[in-house]
């Protein structure tokens, strides 16, 4: 066991080597990903599946400890990294696009996105808006007329607050499609997507929107009608049947990614070292196992870019929700 | 047939081994909870729901620990009723009436035994009711749309105070804190904060789990110190068990009657256990009539309110499951509970988290004869406990409330708000307002608002859609009665309810 386990260290260290001519950062002992919600959610899944697959590819010396900081919708944890743990580099914070739509709209108050760094994203769950089997639409051109006629034609139902992430899809699409008035448009918010699916079902509201992974189980039944996938391309297995947006000439993308922050003022090599190994990690055939087996689809921007992507994400956020009047 | 086929999958989860030992650790404790007067099955509930976050039970095994205590306490309420003529729970008030007198005559064994029988077959009845029934109601959900939602809360809140309840004023008072403290955190349907004073903690609102252990356990424990460490009862002893088979026949009819009744009872929102008891008590006296010795300990007194309460008590799960709207205080707690690990009861609970539900239904089956079998010929272990001083059993109590709360986040910020509910629900408790509304009132007032403004949305600000449909306007006129009976009924039954009580006592 010890012999095969270091050689494949000393293996995995070689190979590391070759790449980058200096590793200075190594870390040592236990690593902690922080979980900003209650075990069981998505941020939770990210870290401790992360958190298994590093330790498998050997990346961490020791194991991944979760750690579970739920409050306001990540706010906990992020002021906790901000003001706690700065420097820390043997710390993960799991993020996704609910982290930047908080961050986008002051919802962390005095805190802003260049407070911690951003490592990477490890996949995403994309977008969709669906109506029920027996809705008079048939597809998202027609859906979109209807709106443009009267923004309050289609009423949406979705599993995020106002202003939230559901409802932002829904706004980004009709902006894309070139509605105006966006703050007419109703949007419902229940505590998760499967109550708004049901409802949407039920016949009580027209359609809902939410991501694709929400929705495979009515989809499997019939009872839901997908009508666009905000993605760039269709997607893998099964679900390449559901068309895109843009196919339908509506240049709408909504990813909802999941990646990692670290605290802020970490030495170069150590963040770089994190960013490394996440790329790795995106790479390797474990973790491909685990984004197939949670319907969790590709999305990882190049180590540069990804910091780039989310302030990007952040400023394109702050100015739909300054459309709709949600933040001034 | 398909409902068959969720069961047997239920049953597969229910038969896993660490499920079934849980679902008898539930059993036991329940049964002590039940049988401890003062600890009412909601409080029981509340003071484990942290040692199934403790434990970092997966969510079916912790519901099914639950759903096992909540049963559990239905049984035990009985065992201080016949043994001491002091209810365990409110439920079992109606078991003193037959039960008292059966003991004084020397016939405590029998009565245990019988009254476990009863709440056996009530308990079966019911689980086979909401077998049946609870897939059809969670498909007719789906025709729920929120001004139907909206009236079924306003219902809820109606009925809250339930037959039995002392005070409507008080009770009110009580749903009123509850929605209060329901409206802190983000608004759903704004976005905006309300009441956070940006404290970081407030952001997601109050958490309904730390709310129910710190007004239900912790205060429990203050009224403890108040009351400072006592010595325990004097044991007391059981004659031997000499109960044949024709005798058991002989409670077979009215146990059939009551168990039925009673679930009918527990499916009502707001009407519950207790109700469930005092009708099958009443309906089974005047049934058996002149032939009867009711109130002198006829097996049939003890047999009939025992058969209900259990009855009742697996009924109100009916529409906690498949609405979301809790039958009973204890079902409140429970939807807390499953609201807390992210399940949103309704019809999509019964496909997307049917392993859980049929689980939790096939352990309520797979319970029930644990119960049973702990009840008859283990009746002893739970007479000795009832011996055993509470300064041993409250600081226990304690420290699973405080390391469960901590478990679930981490976070000493919830630990101080537990304290500060407690403190709360002392305060309360002692100015005799009743914490089962408070409880309601957090858990439903996000949810009625949220409804209230979809359908707002919806109509585009016509109020006329509120009654809007033959199902909303039904779910009006049951409300507005459930809102004035207990006004007009609730004197003349509890009065009854007393003067049984007193007849027996003389």
């Amino acid at each position: 066991m010890f012999t095969a386990k270091s050689i494949r260290w000393i293996a995995t260290a070689a190979v590391a080597l070759t790449a980058t001519s200096v590793l200075a950062f190594e870390p040592k002992g236990k690593v902690e990903c922080i979980a900003p919600s209650d075990p069981g959610g998505g941020w939770d899944f990210t870290c401790r599946s992360v958190g298994n697959v590093l330790e498998t590819l050997d990346l961490v010396p020791a194991s991944v400890q979760t750690i579970n900081m739920a409050g306001a919708g990540g706010g906990v944890a992020f002021a906790h990294t901000v003001s706690k743990r700065k420097g820390d580099d043997q710390l993960l914070v799991a993020a996704s696009t609910a982290t930047t739509t908080r961050l986008a709209q002051n919802q962390f108050p005095g805190m802003n996105a260049d407070m911690v760094n951003w490592i990477g994203a490890v996949g995403a769950d994309y977008g969709v808006i669906a109506v029920s089997d027996d809705s008079p639409y048939q597809n998202l051109t027609e859906l979109m007329d209807a709106m443009k006629e009267d923004p309050r034609a289609v009423k949406f139902a979705g599993g995020s607050a106002n202003g939230g992430w559901d409802h932002l899809k829904v706004l980004i699409a009709a902006k894309a499609a070139g509605i105006e008035n966006l703050p007419r448009i109703p949007y419902l918010s229940y505590n998760n997507g499967g109550e708004a699916m049901t409802q949407v079902i039920g016949g009580h509201v027209d359609a809902f929107t939410g991501d694709v992974t929400e929705t495979q189980g009515f989809l499997k039944s019939g009872d839901l009608r997908v009508l666009a996938v905000l993605s760039d391309e269709r997607l893998p297995g099964d679900l390449s049947e559901i068309p895109t947006a843009k196919e339908q000439g509506i240049d709408a993308v909504g990813p909802n990614w999941r990646g990692f922050y670290v605290p802020a003022d970490i030495d170069d090599e150590a963040r770089q070292y994190w960013v490394d190994a996440v790329d790795e990690l995106y790479a390797s055939d474990e973790w491909k196992q685990v984004m197939q087996n949670n319907g969790l689809m590709p999305f990882h921007p190049g180590s540069e870019e990804f910091e780039s992507f989310v302030k990007q994400q952040i400023s394109d956020i702050q100015s739909l929700s300054q459309e709709i009047g949600l933040i001034q | 047939m398909e409902t068959l086929h969720y069961l047997s999958l239920g049953f597969g989860v229910a038969l896993q081994p660490e499920n079934l030992m849980f679902a008898l650790i539930g059993c036991f404790i329940g049964t002590l909870i039940g049988a401890l007067p003062g600890l009412g099955p909601a409080n029981g509930v509340a003071i484990l729901i942290p040692l199934a976050f403790t434990l970092g039970l997966p969510p079916e095994t912790a519901l099914i620990m639950l759903t096992a205590v909540y049963a559990g306490a239905m049984y035990g309420g009985r065992i201080s009723s016949i043994l001491l003529n002091i209810p365990g729970d409110e439920p079992a008030m109606m078991t003193c009436l037959d039960g008292y007198p059966m003991a004084r005559k020397g016939k405590a064994a029998e009565a245990l035994a019988i009254s476990a029988i009863a709440s056996f077959m009530g308990s079966l009845i019911a689980t086979i009711g909401l077998i049946l029934l609870a897939p059809i109601l969670a498909r007719f959900a789906l025709t729920f749309g929120p001004a139907e939602y909206f009236a079924l809360f306003v219902l809820a809140f109606a009925t809250l105070g339930g037959i039995t309840g002392k005070n409507p004023m008080k009770t009110l008072m009580a749903a009123a804190i509850g929605l209060i403290i329901a409206t802190v955190g983000i608004d759903l349907s704004t976005g905006t904060q309300r009441y956070t004073f940006n404290v970081l903690e407030l952001y997601e609102g109050v958490d309904f789990i730390i709310a129910i252990v710190g007004l239900f356990a912790i205060s429990e424990l203050l009224f403890f110190i108040e009351e400072k460490a006592g010595p325990g009862r004097e044991m007391i002893k059981v004659n031997p068990l000499k109960l044949n088979w024709r005798e058991i026949g002989s409670i077979f009819p009215t146990t059939l009657r009551s168990g039925v009744l009673g679930f009918i009872a527990g499916v009502l929102p707001g009407a519950g256990a207790s109700l469930g008891s005092f009708i099958t008590y009443t309906l089974e006296k005047k049934i058996v009539g002149k032939k009867g010795y009711f109130g002198e300990g006829d097996p049939r007194g003890v047999a009939a309110p025992e058969a209900g309460n259990n009855g009742a008590s697996s009924g109100a799960l009916v529409p906690m499951l498949t609405l979301g709207v809790p039958g009973s205080g204890t079902t409140a707690v429970l939807l807390a509970m499953l609201v807390s690990l992210n399940i949103t009861p309704g019809p999509l609970m019964f496909t997307q988290n049917a392993d859980l539900v049929w689980g939790v239904i096939a352990a309520l089956l797979v319970g029930n004869f644990m119960l049973l079998l702990l009840n008859i010929p283990l009746v002893g272990v739970f007479v000795k406990i009832l011996s055993v001083p509470p300064m041993y059993l409250l600081p226990i109590v304690t420290m699973v409330a405080f390391v469960g709360i901590y478990s679930i986040s981490h976070s000493t910020f919830d630990l101080y708000f537990m304290i500060a509910f407690g403190v709360g629900g002392y305060i309360l408790r002692k100015l005799e307002i009743p914490l089962v509304p408070v409880i309601l009132g957090l858990l439903l007032g996000p949810e009625m608002e949220k409804n209230l403004r979809h359908a707002m949305q919806i109509s585009d600000g016509d109020w006329s859609i509120l009654w809007g449909s033959g199902l909303s306007i039904g779910l009006w006129l049951v409300a507005i009665i459930g809102l004035l009976l207990p006004v007009i009924v609730g004197p003349i039954l509890r009065r009854r309810m007393q003067a049984a009580k007193a007849k027996t006592e003389d």
